[in-house]
C-alpha cells in the first residue's frame, strides 16, 4: 500500500467512527478479513443504519400477519392452513450499470428470499422507473432491464404477473428497478428463526453454485454510495445470474424442507457467506467455526476477504444435523447440485474463520448482525418545495379536450405497457387469472377457490411535491387496486427508493414518507411485513423523487367472484364511486398537457378510502359489479377509456359537474373507482353505496364502437386503442 | 392386468432439470380425465405409460442450443423406442425443440424474428387430423392457445420444407381468428407460419404453443382441450391394442 492511499476501512465503505467502534468491540486492530466483514454487514444496504430509527415506527402487527419484519420475508395467513410469503427489493444500482444482469440477479435474489422461508415462489411483480424514452440511454436501460427480468424470470418457472413502469426525468441517471416475489407455504412449515432449532455441532452446508470473484463489494461499494462518472468501473461489482442453477436450487431447497432434513435455511445475497453465516449463528444464539478452504471456488487464489464477501449468485446455506448430511447430499445430487460443509455451529457467540490453516477472523456474530451503527441523521424540510405554490388547477385552459385526452392516453406513464409484459412468462404454474394490465394481478391458490390479489404502486410525482401525501397515496392506491378485484387487502411490503440519506433534505423526505405510510397502513389495516430501503439514488445534484413503492397482498375468497378491470359487455350502467374535486396538482394532465409538475397533490381522506374498499369488497361478494377500475393517472377520463379499450366496448357518459371540463375529466382526486353494473343490479349497488356512505353517481352506459363524453367530444374506441397500444413501441423506434 | 385399470389412460410427463411446465402438463392431463405420471430424465423407464409428453421449459438451462442436451438424456432412448413402436409422443415448446434435436421430428427452432421472448395468446389453424392430438379436429379449424417462447421460429432446409409440406407433416400454422395465414399473425417468423409438425408415421407431434395452458377456462383460452382429449383417446386406444 502506498502512503497516499486511503486507509482500508474507508475503501470498504466504513466511516472513521465506525472503524473505532470495531476496534472497541474486538479490543484490538481488526484484521483485513474482519474489516471486509464489517464493511459489508455495516453497509447501509445490510444494516439499515440510517433508516432503522424511522422504520421502527411502522405498524407491523395485525390479525393476518404470521411473520413480520426482520426475517427474509414477511408472511400472512390466507386461510386453509396456507401462508402467503412476500417481499420486495431493489436492484437499481447494478441495473444502472449493467441493466440485463442487474435486473436478472435482482429477480434471483428476491426469489431465494422467498425460498429460504420454505415457500414456493408463485408470482413476481416488477415496478420499474426510467427517464424519458426520448433519450437513447433510457431506451437502452429499459430494453436491458426488461430483457434481464424476462431472461431470468422466464427460466425459473415463476410467472411475472404485474408491476408498473413509470417515466420521469429524475430517473435518467438513476433508474429504479424493484422486484417483488410472492410465495406459498403451509403455515406450519414456514422456516423462521423460531420454527427450527439448530444444535451445537450442526453443520452449515453451502449448496448451489460455486463462489467466484463476482459481486465483491456489491452492498458496500455499489448499493451504499451514489453513482458517479466512475461508476462504469464498478461493473465487476455486478453479479452474473444463472437462472438454470436457480431453478435447481428452488426445487432442491423445497424438497429438503418438505423432507424435514433442515435445522435452518438462509439464502446468500448481499454480503455473501459473511451475512448468511453470521445471521444463522446469531439467530441460533451460537457461534460458528468456518473453514474457507471447504468453499468450492470458481477460480484459484481467492483471498479470504473475497470468499467471505463474494456475492456469487444461486447459493444457499442450510443448517443440517450431522445425521442428516448424507440425505441432504443425496437430494442435492439428484438436482445436480454440489454441497460443501463450510462451518459447524459452536457454543458461545464467536465466529472463527480459518483459511489455509490460518485464523483470518475472530468476531462476535451479533456484532456483525445486530450491533451495527444506527444513525438519526439530520433532517431538514426545504423552505419551499419547488412548484407546490403554482397549482395548475385554476389556470385558465383553452386547449382542446379530445386532443388532451389523446395526449394523456399516449403519454408513456399511461400508455399500454404490453411491449414490456409480453416479454414475461405470466402463465407458468397455471394459476394466473389476471396478469399485467389488470389493476391487480389475481393468482389462484392451487386446489382452492381462493386467489391472491397483488399490486405494486409508487407515486413519485406526488411524493416530489409532498412526500408524506405521496406515501399515503401509494398505500391507498395499492389497496384500492386490490379492492377493485373484490379482494380484501391484507398487508404490505415495500421498497423505499430515495436519494442520499446524508443530505438532510433527503432524510426529511424519508421521514415524511414513513409518517405517511404509517398513517395509511394504520387506517387501512394493512400492516408492514418487511421491505427494503434503497438510498443513494442520486448523481451529482439530481436525486430521484422520494418514491416508496408499496407491494400489497390481498385475498379473494372465491375467484369466480373476481371483478375484471374492463367493461365486459354492452348495456351496462356506468357509475363513478367517490367524488371528484378540483385537484390537478401533480397530475398526469398537468405534466403532459400543461408541462408542469406542480401544485399540491390531491387530498386523501383515509376514512373515505376505507369505506370505498369495504363497499367494493361487499359489492363483489354480492356479485353486483361487472367491472371496476381505479381512477388514478389521467383521472376519470383515462379510467373510462381504459375500461373501454380493454373490453372493446364503447360508452356514452355525461360528466355532470360544476368544475371546468378539463378539471372534471383529468383531476386525480383519490378514492374513486369507475364501475360497470348490470341494470338489474343498479338499485342494490346504489343502496349499498348509500349504506356505507360512498357517493355513487350514474354517468351513462356501455355499448357500441364509440366513446362519447356528452356535451364535450366523441371519438371511437379503435382510435383510442391505436394511441394506447402504439405509444411505447413508437418511442422505442419500432414499426407499429 | 385387470379390466378396471385400463379405463384411465396413463400419460407420462418427463421432467428434465430446467423443465418448467411439467406440473402444468400433468394438471392438464388430470383435468381432461387422464392419469398423469411424472417421469425423470435420468431414468431408463417410462413406467408403462400409454403416451409421453415432453413439457416446456429450459432443459439443462438451454445454454447450448435449445433442447440439445436433453436430446441425449437417458430417458430419450426409451422415448425413441416408444415412438418406434408407434406410441403417441407430444413435445410442447422446449419439448418440441428436444424432439427436433433428437431427430424424431424434422426442422429446428431458432430465436424469434423479433429477438425477444413473446408471451401471448395466438390462433392456430389445424392442418392435419392424422395425429394423436388432432383426431378430434378437422383441417381448417381454428383454436386459440398461448405461446411463450424466445426461440420458436421454425426453420428447415428448402428440401426438408418441401418434403414437410408435400407429405402433409405440418399440423398447425399460426393464423388470425378466421384462419387466414399471413405475416401479421405469425408471431415469430416461422417458415410457412409453421407452429407444429409431426413425423411421417404421425405418432410424434411437436408444437411451440402451449395447449396445457389452454384447458382451464379460469386462467385462459380453452383451445388446448381438444388436443388433450385426443391424446387421451389415442393413449387409451394404444393401451387396449
Amino acid at each position: 500500500m502506498t502512503e497516499t492511499e486511503e486507509p482500508l476501512h474507508r475503501r470498504l465503505g466504513l466511516a472513521d467512527d465506525e472503524f473505532e467502534r470495531i476496534r472497541e468491540t474486538l479490543g484490538r486492530d481488526p484484521r483485513p478479513a474482519e474489516l471486509a466483514m464489517y464493511g459489508a454487514m455495516w453497509s447501509e444496504h445490510c444494516s439499515y443504519k440510517s433508516s432503522k430509527i424511522h422504520l421502527k415506527t411502522l405498524p407491523t402487527e395485525g390479525t393476518a400477519v404470521l411473520v413480520g419484519p426482520g426475517q427474509d420475508a414477511g408472511a400472512v395467513d390466507v386461510g386453509d392452513g396456507m401462508a402467503a410469503v412476500f417481499k420486495m427489493e431493489s436492484h437499481s444500482h447494478p441495473s444502472a450499470i449493467e441493466p440485463y444482469q442487474g435486473a436478472a440477479t435482482g429477480v434471483g435474489g428476491i426469489v431465494r428470499d422467498i425460498v429460504s422461508m420454505g415457500a414456493r415462489p408463485v408470482a413476481l411483480l416488477d415496478p420499474l422507473m426510467f427517464g424519458p424514452l426520448t433519450e437513447p440511454r433510457n431506451r437502452w436501460l429499459l430494453e436491458g432491464v426488461v430483457a434481464g427480468i424476462g431472461g431470468y424470470g422466464n427460466c425459473i418457472g415463476v410467472p411475472t404477473v404485474g408491476g408498473e413502469i413509470r417515466f420521469a426525468e429524475p430517473h435518467s441517471a438513476n433508474p429504479t428497478v424493484d422486484v417483488m416475489c410472492v410465495g406459498l407455504a403451509r403455515a406450519e412449515e414456514l422456516v423462521t428463526a423460531t420454527s427450527l432449532t439448530p444444535h451445537v455441532g450442526s453443520l452449515m452446508v453451502l449448496y448451489g453454485a460455486t463462489t467466484g470473484r463476482d459481486g465483491i463489494g456489491g452492498v458496500s461499494v455499489l448499493a451504499s454510495a451514489t453513482l458517479d462518472e466512475t461508476s462504469e468501473e464498478s461493473r465487476p461489482s455486478v453479479q452474473i445470474g444463472d437462472p438454470f442453477a436457480e431453478k435447481l436450487l428452488i426445487e432442491a431447497s423445497l424438497e429438503l424442507i418438505s423432507l424435514g432434513l433442515l435445522e435452518g435455511l438462509q439464502d446468500l445475497g448481499g454480503a455473501g457467506i459473511t451475512c448468511a453465516v453470521s445471521e444463522s449463528a446469531a439467530r441460533a444464539g451460537m457461534g460458528a467455526a468456518i473453514d474457507l478452504d471447504a468453499v468450492r471456488l470458481r477460480e484459484e487464489g481467492m483471498e479470504a476477504f473475497e470468499i467471505l464477501t463474494s456475492e456469487s449468485q444461486e447459493r444457499m446455506l442450510a443448517i443440517v444435523h450431522p445425521s442428516k448430511l448424507d440425505e441432504v447430499g443425496g437430494v442435492c445430487e439428484r438436482w445436480g447440485l454440489q454441497i460443501a460443509v463450510i462451518a459447524e455451529l459452536v457454543e458461545g457467540g464467536g465466529l472463527t474463520v480459518t483459511h489455509g490453516s490460518q485464523i483470518v477472523a475472530e468476531v462476535p456474530a451479533t456484532s456483525l448482525v445486530d450491533e451495527g451503527p444506527e444513525y438519526d441523521r439530520p433532517r431538514e424540510a426545504p423552505v419551499e418545495v419547488a412548484g407546490v405554490a403554482d397549482d395548475p388547477t385554476f389556470l385558465p385552459f383553452e386547449g382542446d379536450l379530445l386532443d388532451s385526452l389523446r395526449a394523456v392516453l399516449g403519454a408513456p406513464n399511461v400508455a399500454s405497457k404490453r411491449w414490456v409484459w409480453q416479454q414475461y412468462d405470466s402463465l407458468v404454474q397455471g394459476q394466473t387469472i389476471a396478469g399485467a394490465g389488470s389493476d391487480a394481478a389475481v393468482v389462484r391458490l392451487p386446489g382452492t377457490m381462493k386467489a391472491l390479489a397483488l399490486s405494486t404502486d409508487g407515486k413519485g410525482r406526488f411524493g416530489a411535491l409532498d412526500p408524506r401525501l405521496g406515501a399515503m397515496h401509494a398505500v391507498a392506491e395499492a389497496a384500492r387496486n386490490v379492492a377493485v378485484t373484490g379482494a380484501r387487502p391484507l398487508a404490505i411490503t415495500n421498497c423505499l427508493n430515495f436519494g442520499n440519506p446524508e443530505r438532510p433534505v433527503v432524510m426529511w423526505q424519508f421521514a415524511e414518507s414513513i409518517r405517511g405510510m404509517r398513517d395509511a397502513c394504520l387506517a387501512l389495516d394493512t400492516p408492514v411485513t418487511g421491505g427494503n430501503v434503497s438510498f443513494y439514488n442520486e448523481s451529482g445534484d439530481s436525486a430521484i423523487w422520494p418514491t416508496p413503492v408499496i407491494g400489497m397482498v390481498g385475498i379473494l375468497d372465491d375467484h369466480r367472484l373476481r371483478v375484471p378491470t374492463a367493461f365486459p359487455a354492452a348495456g351496462l350502467s356506468v357509475f363513478l364511486l367517490g367524488e371528484t374535486f378540483p385537484e390537478l396538482g401533480g397530475s398526469e394532465f398537468a405534466e403532459v398537457v400543461l408541462g408542469v409538475v406542480a401544485g399540491r397533490p390531491p387530498s386523501l381522506d383515509l376514512d373515505k378510502e376505507r369505506a370505498l374498499h369495504t363497499m367494493l369488497i361487499e359489492a363483489a361478494a354480492q356479485d353486483l359489479l361487472a367491472s371496476a377500475h381505479d381512477c388514478s393517472d389521467g383521472g376519470i377520463a383515462i379510467a373510462l377509456v381504459e375500461a373501454a379499450i380493454g373490453g372493446a366496448h364503447g360508452f356514452a357518459v355525461t360528466i355532470g359537474s360544476d368544475l371546468p371540463a378539463h378539471v372534471a375529466l383529468f383531476s386525480e382526486s383519490a378514492s374513486r373507482v369507475v364501475v360497470g353494473v348490470a341494470p338489474e343490479r343498479e338499485r342494490a349497488l346504489v343502496e349499498l353505496a348509500g349504506a356505507l356512505g360512498v357517493p355513487a353517481a350514474r354517468l351513462g352506459e356501455t355499448g357500441g364502437p364509440r366513446v362519447v363524453f356528452d356535451g364535450m367530444f366523441e371519438t371511437t374506441v379503435a382510435e383510442l386503442r391505436e394511441i394506447h397500444d402504439t405509444a411505447i413501441p413508437r418511442l422505442l423506434g419500432e414499426a407499429v | 392386468m385387470s379390466e378396471m385399470t385400463i379405463s384411465t389412460p396413463r400419460v407420462g410427463v418427463i421432467t428434465f432439470p430446467g423443465s418448467l411446465d411439467d406440473g402444468d402438463a400433468l394438471r392438464a392431463i388430470e383435468i381432461m380425465g387422464g392419469e398423469g405420471v411424472a417421469l425423470w430424465h435420468a431414468d431408463h423407464d417410462l413406467r408403462g405409460v400409454d403416451a409421453v409428453v415432453l413439457p416446456g421449459g429450459f432443459s439443462y438451462g438451454d445454454y447450448l442450443r435449445c433442447g440439445a442436451i436433453a436430446g441425449h438424456a437417458p430417458i430419450l432412448d426409451e422415448v425413441r423406442a416408444f415412438a418406434d413402436r408407434g406410441g403417441p409422443v407430444l413435445g410442447i415448446c422446449n419439448g418440441f425443440q428436444i424432439l427436433c434435436e433428437a431427430g424424431l421430428l424434422p426442422g429446428a427452432l431458432i430465436r424469434n424474428a423479433s429477438l425477444r421472448f413473446i408471451c401471448r395468446d395466438v390462433f392456430l389453424r389445424v392442418e392435419s387430423s392424422q395425429t394423436p392430438v388432432t383426431g378430434e379436429l378437422v383441417p381448417g379449424e381454428v383454436i386459440e392457445i398461448p405461446i411463450k417462447h424466445g426461440e420458436g421460429q421454425y426453420v428447415a432446409t428448402s428440401e426438408q420444407l418441401r418434403a414437410i409440406e408435400d407429405e402433409g407433416l405440418v399440423v398447425f400454422r399460426y393464423a388470425d381468428r378466421t384462419g387466414e395465414v399471413g405475416e401479421g399473425s405469425n408471431p415469430n417468423g416461422s417458415l410457412d407460419a409453421i407452429a407444429g409438425v409431426r413425423n411421417e408415421a404421425g405418432n410424434v407431434v411437436g408444437l411451440m404453443p402451449h395447449p396445457e395452458h389452454a384447458v382451464d377456462p379460469d386462467v385462459g383460452p380453452t383451445g388446448g382441450q381438444p388436443l388433450f382429449a385426443a391424446l387421451l383417446a389415442s393413449a387409451l386406444a394404444g393401451a387396449r391394442a
